[in-house]
């Protein structure tokens, strides 16, 4: 990674409002805006601390294209099984911690609470969005976003994006 | 000496200790839902399966490259270190101190000279051998161990273990046959025919699921299920049940692989649709489809090959997603299933690309594993009540031997051929 020069601070409100509008989508079971929120040429990961720490690169989802977030929807919608549920995010301050060949990185913590169908409600996911914010067409996207979870384990199973 | 009677005392309190219940008959094709539910039977599966005379998976040889190299892992509940030794072999013992029982090793892995308990400093060799003890000779002349006390004597259980196509194996039993002949020439040559060259680690995941760990085990056992729960599958015509393919199951049942050929003839096939099953939708398509540019890396037309090793050792590959899954149970309703993603040292980057994307299939949030993660607790919830009913398991007859159709359970029977042996049902 080249380094970093200095984001505007004007941006830190802009990427918090993305961060909520995000996480909004998922939580309001508007998945299909989702893929939205990434450039079209775009990386998403989800994977965990320890993963992350030593390097390895396999992700509980994988996307390196919108197409694939798309798919990704789409599945969850058409193809597979899994009892109804929701999250619930809630996302931290986003920390601006550079630009670099014209995107911004930032890192904010999440914590995401699980409803199920039946009302049990669980703690199911903590951990960082490591980004790379790009303005496209008026607005900021995601070119980026591994979701480094702290744990490595998943209760059950991972439906809805993080 | 035998008491020809025993006392009274002992048979009352023999009374109190609950026992394993008994299977309701002979067919192969009847599984009683107690089974998935009772303690005793969980108890006695710990002990009679998981450190009887099978061979457990515990690590990938690519994770003990050197001497000193270590994993923690599980044998059933059994915490255990596998390392490798000063002596190039690879040694396994059981992660707790035979002093005062705390775990020795406390982190995932790593590379050690020596292991040393944090609770009073003992101190154990790569091969899990007593070698130390912090204050034996006392402090001023004052305390220490008895004189008499012999480290030889004291140790944490050591494991037999055995190599395989890079993956590692232990095992509690000097009766366990050499892991060659247990597993038998059939499924060694499946393990051989994916992991033909070393390994790398791409990732590790842990999935804790709300079911026994035989509902998952048969799961993955399972080649019926898999085009009719999986609509990613069907759709996508990755595996169908009207494709080639077959199971092969070990003789005695323990074992199987199953297998998926690409048929041309498949293609137009309206079987799925002819009968209204939800797994086909006629107008799914993806909008990326390069998720399932999969290469025959193999040179034999198999596109999806799943593997078990009795009792808790899973293989997979999907395409080209390779993977090994190790069960681990936790209780008589709650397990862990431990992946690790896998492609090979000397894969170029398209192909490590390849593999990663082909990953979203599998895992817990796999687009197929993902409902293998929900149903075995749709399982264990839907029979809450019924433990003295039994589940049916009559689809291809009431045998367990290879089939050249996965419109089958014949797999599934296997396994229950293989359980009811160690468990002396």
């Amino acid at each position: 990674m080249a380094a970093l020069e200095p984001a505007p601070a004007r941006l830190l409100p802009l990427v918090a409002q993305l961060n909520a509008d995000y996480a909004r989508a998922i939580d309001d079971d508007r998945l299909e805006d989702w893929p939205g929120f990434f450039a079209e040429d775009c990386l998403y990961t989800i994977t965990s601390a320890a993963n992350h720490r030593q390097g390895l690169p396999a992700g509980l989802i994988y996307a390196d294209s919108r197409g694939m977030l798309r798919d990704r929807v789409a599945a969850l919608r058409q193809a597979n099984i899994y009892e109804r549920q929701s999250y619930r995010h809630i996302v931290g301050l986003p920390a601006l911690l550079g630009e670099s060949g014209g995107a911004v990185r930032t890192e904010t913590p999440f914590l995401v609470v699980r409803t199920l169908r039946d009302g049990r409600m669980d703690l199911f996911a903590t951990g960082r969005y490591l980004d790379a914010v790009v303005e496209e067409a008026g607005g900021l996207r995601f070119r980026e976003r591994i979701v480094v979870c702290d744990s490595s384990r998943i209760d059950t199973l991972l439906a809805l994006p993080l | 000496m035998m008491a020809a009677s025993r006392p009274r005392d002992e048979e009352d309190s023999m009374a109190t200790i609950p026992q394993p219940r008994a299977w309701p008959g002979p067919d192969l094709t009847r599984v009683p839902y107690w089974v998935y539910q009772d303690e005793a039977t969980y108890r006695a599966e710990l002990q009679r399966i998981f450190e009887g005379p099978v061979w457990n998976y515990v690590a990938l040889e690519s994770d003990l490259l050197r001497p000193g190299d270590y994993r923690t892992t599980f044998v059933g509940e059994m915490p255990v270190v596998v390392v490798r030794g000063e002596d190039g072999a690879i040694h396994a013992f059981e992660n707790r101190c035979a002093h005062r029982g705390a775990l020795i090793a406390l982190d995932d892995g790593g590379t050690a000279r020596h292991f040393q308990c944090v609770y009073h400093a003992w101190t154990y060799d790569l091969r899990g051998a007593l070698i130390g003890i912090a204050f034996e000779k006392g402090s001023h002349g004052r305390g220490g161990m008895p004189a008499g006390f012999c480290k030889a004597d004291h140790g944490p259980r050591t494991l037999r273990t055995a190599t395989l196509h890079g993956l590692v194996f232990a095992s509690l039993s000097p009766g366990a046959p050499a892991l060659e002949d247990y597993l038998g020439d059939e499924v060694r040559a499946r393990i051989g025919r994916v992991l033909n060259r070393p390994v790398q680690v791409l990732g590790r995941f842990v999935q804790a699921l709300p079911n026994n760990w035989k509902l998952y085990v048969e799961n993955v056992k399972d080649t019926y299920h898999a085009s009719l729960l999986h609509a990613f599958f069907g759709t996508f015509r990755i595996t169908r049940l009207t494709q080639g393919g077959g199971v092969l199951v070990s003789p005695d049942g323990a074992h199987h692989a199953s297998y998926t050929i690409d048929r041309a003839d498949d293609r137009d096939s309206t079987a799925y649709r002819d009968q209204g099953l939800r797994s086909e939708h006629a107008g799914y398509r993806l909008a990326d489809p390069s998720l399932l540019d999969s290469v025959d890396e193999f040179g034999d037309g198999i596109k999806l090959q799943i593997l078990t090793v009795f009792p808790s050792f899973v293989l997979q590959q999907i395409e080209n997603c390779l993977a090994v899954r190790q069960v681990l149970p936790r209780g008589p309703d709650a397990m862990e299933l431990h992946w690790t993603y896998l492609g090979f040292a000397d894969d170029p980057p398209p192909m490590r690309r390849r593999r990663l994307k082909q990953a979203n299939l599998v895992g817990p949030a796999g687009y197929v594993s993902m409902e293998d993660g929900c149903v075995g607790g749709f399982v264990q919830r839907g029979v809450a009540t019924a433990g003295d009913e039994v589940s049916v398991v009559a689809m291809g007859g009431d045998g367990a031997e290879s089939q050249e159709t996965r419109a089958t359970e014949a797999s599934v029977r296997g396994f229950w051929k293989a359980y009811r042996r160690y468990m002396g049902h």
